[in-house]
């Protein structure tokens, strides 16, 4: 199984990067989360290494790269016809799903890793105070942990909008659109619920709260990708 | 007793109101290139499907090389190599990427990869241009490579989904050559789908017709040959008058005979002799300049078969 999913990701690095446009893609994807983990370290100098904005950068970058290597993954595959001759290889289903998703969040993590890195730099050049400044640990752990879980919910989910969209561009659509609605939920959510909200959130400190955040993704992600590798079997894809 | 590569027993698969697949019962034996052969829409993709364990058959069962497609899927497809409807090719990949991905999918040792990709590269005309993006290249050549690539673990069974399909004549003569000269060199047993008669004619020593998922016929393409027509005349030439058509038509020997354009055709019982006939038309006031013997071809077998199965639906 392991050298399987290792040929799958073989596959895939040399895939990803090849596709006509896709370096240059790749490229203008990771300008926005990179312009955020410069100009905002910038202008809140040493409080972004204390406060939750890193988290967001990381989630995003990660998530946004995902969102658009998954479904190049697999709708692309099915949409270059190369889908089903890669089926009737010896290769396992669940070797394929794996090799297929471990890359993009591999690259979507890295990504967000060294967004979150170029922010700390940014901070400790523009606002030197004499000693070499990083975040602190909960900030560190949460969006190290949080960029990850983001991006394997996002690859999970992507495996059932990649089945259904017709093409790799309309599937990457609909995943980022399906990723937006969450947080626009949760920025209307105050509004609705504002004084419940706000003594929940009083009782829980940060660091509480962040945990709870990240239980209920790695509850989430085991959900999610647990039904992917459930659906993407042989027989349902080419019957579909 | 020869051994079956695929054995098929009253196989079914149906696709919601449609069945694909019509009870289809035949085996193939090991070492042969076995021609599938329908017109659009017959069963024939589903067929290769269903033997790759691809889809699970509605009723009946199949077996290829010893295992079932329902349970043994895996061990089938480990131990096949495929071409189907579509070449399969990574345009974005060069050549050699393409079979280096299959070489590791299929575990050669890494010994064994290149030069195995060169053996297959070189047969086929294609090293030159390894390291170039299959994209690049022409339909014919990509065809190729997909037929190296299934080809790349050596399996003792290959499934090629219409090969030559949507190629120009030099580059499907040029696949056709290569899948000749590589199942012969290493004893592959083939099934190969296709509607190209002539292919099937050229290439299969067992063919098998099929419409609309029911299986019309089954044998070596001079069994069917027999079967559809018996032994033919061709006699170029002018004069063939209807009352020469008439006098030939009565005599018992004759099973058919046609005129057009100088050309006349005679269908003829067995072990019939020719020069009675010959002498016949010239009596009548025929000029025979050439008779040819010959045989129907797989074309109008085929096209006799699914005249026969229209008349009986």
């Amino acid at each position: 199984m392991f050298d399987d999913v290792l040929s799958v990701v073989w596959k895939e690095r040399k895939s990803q990067f090849r596709v006509r446009g896709s370096r240059m893609r790749f490229l203008m994807m990771l300008f926005s989360p990179l312009l955020l983990g410069t100009i905002f370290p910038i202008t809140w100098g040493p409080d972004w290494l204390t406060q939750l904005p890193p988290l967001v950068v990381a989630t995003i970058t990660s998530v946004i790269l995902v969102a658009v290597m998954v479904p190049e993954s697999i709708a692309g595959e099915r949409e270059r016809h190369t889908l089903e001759t890669l089926l009737s290889s010896r290769l396992p289903d669940r070797a394929i799903l794996v090799g297929k998703l471990l890359v993009p969040v591999a690259v979507g993590w890295t990504a967000a890793i060294l967004a979150n890195l170029c922010s700390v730099v940014v901070v400790n050049i523009a606002h030197w105070e004499g000693e070499f400044m990083f975040f602190s640990l909960p900030i560190a752990l949460g969006s190290l942990a949080l960029s990850l879980f983001m991006a394997l919910l996002t690859a999970g989910a992507g495996v059932f909008v990649s089945l259904k969209a017709a093409t790799a561009q309309e599937a990457s659509q609909i995943l980022t659109f399906a990723i937006l609605i969450p947080p626009m939920l949760l920025q209307l959510a105050p509004l609705l619920f504002r004084d419940q909200m706000a003594n929940i959130i009083d009782t829980i400190d940060g660091p509480q709260l962040l945990l709870i955040v990240l239980a209920v993704l790695v509850v989430l992600d085991a959900i999610v990708l647990l039904a992917a590798m459930a659906r993407f079997q042989r027989s349902r894809l080419i019957s579909d | 007793m020869k051994h079956m590569a695929i054995q098929v027993e009253n196989l079914t698969r149906d696709f919601q109101a449609i069945r694909a697949l019509d009870g289809l019962s035949l085996e193939v034996p090991t070492g042969t290139i076995f021609g599938f052969l329908g017109p659009n829409g017959a069963g024939k993709t589903t067929t290769i499907r269903l033997l790759l364990g691809l889809l699970e058959p509605t009723a009946g069962q199949a077996k290829v090389l010893g295992y079932d497609t329902r349970s043994q899927a895996h061990e089938i497809r480990a131990r096949s190599g495929a071409l189907l409807e579509h070449s399969g090719v990574y345009e974005h990949l060069s050549a050699e990427d393409n079979l280096e991905f299959y070489a590791r999918v299929y575990q050669l040792p890494q010994s064994e990869r290149r030069a195995r990709i060169q053996e297959l590269l070189e047969q086929m005309d294609l090293w030159d241009r390894r390291k170039d993006r299959a994209g690049d290249w022409s339909k014919g050549m990509r065809q190729k490579l997909a037929l190296a690539r299934a080809l790349l673990h050596r399996p003792p069974l290959v499934l090629l989904d219409e090969p030559t399909a949507g190629l120009d004549v030099p580059s499907a003569a040029a696949v056709r050559d290569d899948l000749a000269v590589l199942a012969e060199r290493e004893g592959t047993t083939v099934f190969l789908t296709t509607h190209n008669m002539a292919e099937a004619e050229r290439l299969c020593g067992r063919v098998a017709v099929i419409r609309e998922g029911r299986l019309l016929a089954i044998g070596h393409p001079d069994e069917l040959r027999a079967r559809a027509g018996g032994p033919r005349v061709e006699i170029s030439g002018r004069g063939f008058s209807d009352s020469a058509l008439a006098l030939l038509r009565g005599r018992p020997e004759v099973v058919a005979a046609t005129a057009q354009n100088g050309h006349l055709a005679i269908d003829l019982r067995p072990d019939t002799a020719v020069s009675p006939l010959v002498s016949l038309l010239v009596g009548a006031g025929a000029e025979v300049e050439e008779v040819r013997r010959g045989k129907a071809s797989l074309e109008d077998v085929f096209l006799t078969l699914m005249h026969e199965e229209e008349q009986h639906v």
